[in-house]
């Protein structure tokens, strides 16, 4: 007789360390694919799985192999039907034919795996040069909701819990022998029936014993009470972290001719890192996409990013049209709003001011947050730096940024500018959690 | 009262298995192989897994302790893929040449298939591991579980103290050259014991410890390397390292400069597990054909005496026929020979040949026609041939009509192929050296050995491809394969193309043009 093991219940992947190997060998290239996921899918649709292509570069296995264009071999093949010797078959041309490599690199092509949750953030996070504290906070999945966690003796009126109160109460009840209601009853119909009866010196007797009966039993039941104060039992609830609220998320864009393919794919970016950031926090939230050029427009998202129009710079048009809709659908009393706003800086001239006092007096009041940035070319970085002067939008807004807290403004010229426009959102973060 | 009897004498009934049943089926079908057949084979350590742990096996070469490289988890993906994608199945079955013999079972099979499994692994596997001279000789069955655990932890010990850039690095550079790292001539030097490896390490540790620097500043002694004539020099030097060298992992381990100790034991690593699958490679056809062979005639065997039942069988014969489906050149489905229709073919034939010869056999195979002791001249062939040798001598030409093989002659140059040889009287001969030859792995792999190198002068590493019938290296692999030769070797490589007919040079590849 063999040996007989049930491995069935071993532990499973034993190959994730060779997984985990792989993925940081291709790491350039998985990136890669994920940016491509950022740029052609939605703001919306990063934060889960994600199948990609297989990696081709730094994953190849190289050996010393035969060049199948050279030299003469001999092929044996079973089945030949009309062959003679001396017969002569051409050769499959390009493509087909039997075990040909074209065959094999196409099957290789359209082999995807899939990235688990974790696996895609991290990638995605990779160069924005993330504080390590803030990684986590994204990954994690935090928010409360009060969840049934057994029972207390101890708490609100309104969680009592009738049931295991009440059971309380009649074992207490039964322990202690609180008579019964049929019990006196019974005594007090006794009495009537004696009461009924001609009077004697017995029969006055046995009533008397019994009127003492009745009342030891009352007395007895009034110390007893039916339910007392430690029979009763509260539901508890343990805060389990869930979102809370509704939050809205706007994005402008200037999408004039001015804004090429890298200043709309660092836009994008810096749009999924807010809706990343803003999905941990909140149970709902609504995409509000505005896009403008001399004026603005409610669009959806593949207008969005992938329409380009031509015309002037009014950055104040979409302000306005950001406050028409929060007026319209999204009253600040009941919807977090947060607005992220993506420029290359050009506005109209005297726009600027109508912009400064369109935020200060309205829309900041209504923000929870509002953060621009302005993506700028790599070669202008070091010349702006973070001096005060700037396009016009910018210094525009530097004037509110200094009176409101809540408002963050930022010059991009590469992925890893764009964090620190969220610094504060993020540093505030553990005492809003601490609030919910 | 018959079918009463009947039912009592079947080993199992039903679709669903359990250890029970498999340990009665698996003692019967032991007691059938040995007795009947002559098997002669390993404890058997059967275990039960499921697919994700199937997959698991696969990723890490079908052993069931790897170490970790980043290889085995593409691997690993992509077969999941082409396992999700429903593109290709499982195998029911995995077993390892080892002492006991591990035979993993998919908890999927039915019973019926795990009785055909355990005949198949089990039993024809497990005999041919023991048996065959290739796997007696070249590997060491009861040693390569404790040597896998030891390479596992001793690389794990590695990346703990090197880093993993640096290991994958080296294990990098060894995979590219497992082809290159077996001895195909002569015997393998013996795998240590554990105590000897843990010796071996010891012995390094101190010679680290106690390394001092002040010898090397001595005046080197008089009279010693006087320049000699060139010749004698270069005979001597090759003498000395003993070139020309064929196994290359091993030269590179021995002699590289620029290994450390852990590399260097890495590098050994490698090849150990390339030259333990070195005898599988060469023994394909016969290792999948007796297999086969053993689970068809077992199981016919059992039916026969109303083991199994009529459903049980219908299964069984029904995947059996899976197997050994071989399409035509001009299906679609055709990819190439398969090994366990040609080695049961071949077997099934060899019984033929012994008991019921025709005038053609007597003539073609003196020696067995008709002899009618098939089970031993199976044994004998099991035991002594591998799939090159094997056909070369037991290929009949009646196998060779029933395939309708034909050989085609491909000249790179030419732009047709020509039909060389077809299954008649004058093709049967070189049909069957031709097949053959394509299983011969020493003919058809790239023939590259270490041929000079100077280690007092430039340390240049000269390799030399020795080309046959004009086939050349593919050059984009090769010239990566050689950058891992660089990296392990730390000095210019060169690799020289030289015709084995004429001796002439074709080209010449040298590190320093990468």
């Amino acid at each position: 007789m063999p040996i007989f093991i049930d491995r069935r219940l071993n532990p499973k992947d034993k190959s994730l360390g060779n997984r985990q190997r792989f993925l940081r060998r291709a790491r350039e290239d998985l990136k890669r694919s994920i940016r491509d996921k950022v740029r052609t899918g939605g703001i919306a649709e990063l934060d889960r799985e994600h199948a990609v292509p297989m990696p081709r570069k730094g994953t190849d296995e190289p050996t010393f192999g035969v060049d199948k264009q050279s030299g003469r071999r001999q092929h044996i093949l079973p089945g030949n039907r009309t062959f003679s010797p001396g017969d002569l078959i051409d050769k499959p041309g390009g493509g087909g034919g039997y075990g040909s490599a074209p065959g094999t690199t196409e099957s290789e092509d359209d082999f995807r795996f899939v990235l688990s949750r974790e696996e895609v953030l991290d990638l995605f996070f990779e160069d924005l040069e993330l504080p390590d504290l803030v990684k986590l906070n994204l990954k994690q999945i935090l928010s409360f909701k009060p969840r049934r966690a057994g029972f207390a003796a101890s708490g609100a009126p309104t969680n009592i819990n009738v049931g295991r109160t009440m059971r309380n109460s009649h074992g207490r009840r039964i322990a202690l022998r609180r008579p019964k209601q049929t019990e006196l009853d019974e005594v007090a119909r006794q009495i009537a029936e004696l009461e009924a009866k001609p009077a004697s010196a017995a029969v006055g007797e046995r009533i008397k014993a019994l009127r003492e009966d009745l009342e030891r039993l009352e007395r007895r039941r009034r110390r007893i009470a039916y339910v007392d104060p430690v029979d009763i039992r509260f539901n508890r609830f343990d805060p389990q972290p869930v979102p809370n609220a509704n939050a809205v998320m706007f994005c402008l864009m200037d999408v004039s001719g001015s804004m090429g393919e890298r200043e709309k794919d660092l836009a994008k970016r810096f749009f999924v890192l807010l809706h990343l950031f803003l999905t941990r926090r909140y149970e709902r939230i609504e995409v509000v996409f505005i896009r403008h050029t001399h004026q603005a427009k409610e669009v959806d998202e593949q207008t969005f990013f992938y329409h380009t129009e031509s015309g002037g710079t009014v950055v104040s048009t979409a302000l306005e049209e950001m406050h028409r809709i929060i007026q319209e659908r999204y009253p600040a009393a009941e919807w977090n709003i947060y607005a992220a706003q993506a420029s290359d800086g050009d506005n109209f001239a005297t726009d600027s001011e109508r912009c400064i006092e369109l935020l200060d007096r309205k829309l900041m009041r209504l923000c929870q947050y509002f953060a621009y940035v302005e993506i700028i070319d790599e070669r202008e970085s070091h010349i702006f730096g973070s001096t005060e002067n700037g396009t016009s939008l910018w210094r525009a807004y530097n004037a509110v940024d200094g009176k409101w807290p809540n408002f963050q403004m930022r010059r991009i010229a590469a992925p890893a500018d764009i964090y620190p426009v969220f610094r504060e959102l993020f540093a505030r973060q553990p005492a809003l959690r601490k609030s919910a | 009262m018959v079918s009463q009897a009947r039912k009592s004498e079947l080993l199992f009934s039903g679709s669903d298995w359990n250890f029970s049943k498999l340990s009665r089926v698996y003692d019967e079908i032991e007691a059938l192989g040995t007795e009947e057949l002559g098997l002669d084979i390993y404890p058997v350590q059967m275990e039960v897994i499921s697919s994700e742990q199937m997959l698991d096996a696969y990723s890490s070469v079908g052993m069931p302790l790897m170490y970790r490289h980043w290889s085995f988890g593409k691997r690993f993906l992509y077969d999941e893929f082409l396992y999700r994608k429903g593109a290709r199945g499982l195998a029911y079955e995995l077993v390892i040449n080892s002492n006991p013999c591990i035979v993993y079972l998919m908890e999927e099979n039915t019973m019926a298939l795990q009785a055909l499994v355990t005949a198949h692994a089990a039993l024809g596997h497990n005999h041919f591991f023991k048996n065959n001279h290739l796997f007696r000789q070249w590997t060491d069955a009861g040693g390569i579980l404790s040597y896998l655990d030891f390479a596992k932890s001793y690389i794990a010990r590695c990346e703990e103290r090197h880093g993993l850039a640096a290991v994958e690095a080296i294990l990098d550079s060894a995979h590219a050259l497992m082809e290159q790292g077996v001895f195909r001539y002569h015997r393998p030097p013996k795998l240590s014991s554990e105590q000897q490896r843990e010796g071996l390490r010891e012995r390094l540790e101190y010679e680290e410890r106690s390394f001092n620097d002040l010898w090397r500043t001595l005046p080197p002694s008089q009279g010693r390397n006087k320049p000699e004539a060139g010749d004698e020099i270069l005979a001597e030097r090759k003498k000395s390292l003993k070139l020309p060298e064929e196994n290359l992992l091993y030269f590179l381990e021995k002699n590289s400069l620029v290994l450390e100790p852990w590399q260097r034991e890495i590098v050994r690593i490698v090849r150990v597990i390339a030259q333990y699958f070195y005898p599988q490679r060469q023994t394909q056809v016969m290792n999948e054909g007796c297999a086969t062979f053993v689970h068809y005639t077992i199981m016919n065997r059992l039916f026969d005496r109303g083991r199994i039942s009529e459903g049980a069988m219908l299964e069984i014969l029904r995947n059996h026929s899976n197997v050994v489906f071989q399409p035509t050149y001009d299906d679609p489905r055709y990819s190439g020979i398969n090994p366990y229709a040609l080695g049961l073919d071949m077997m099934q034939d060899i019984q033929r040949i012994s008991t019921a010869p025709t005038a053609e056999d007597r003539d073609w195979f003196p020696d067995i026609a008709g002899r009618g002791d098939w089970r031993d001249t199976l044994l004998d062939a099991w035991a002594n041939h591998r799939d090159e040798s094997f056909i070369r001598q037991y290929l009949s030409p009646r196998l060779i009509r029933k395939w309708r093989l034909f050989v085609l002659a491909d000249g790179a140059d030419e732009p047709h192929y020509e039909v060389a040889s077809i299954h008649n009287e004058r093709g049967y001969a070189r049909i069957r050296s031709a097949l053959a030859q394509s299983y011969d792995i020493g003919a058809s792999r790239p023939d590259i050995q270490v041929v000079d190198v100077d280690l007092l002068g430039d340390r240049h590493l000269r390799l030399q491809h020795k080309v046959k019938d004009g086939i050349m290296l593919e050059g984009q692999s090769r010239d990566a394969t050689l950058r891992h030769i660089r990296n392990l070797w730390g000095y210019e490589v060169s690799l020289a193309a030289i015709d084995a007919g004429t001796g002439a040079t074709l080209s010449e590849r040298w590190t320093k043009e990468l």
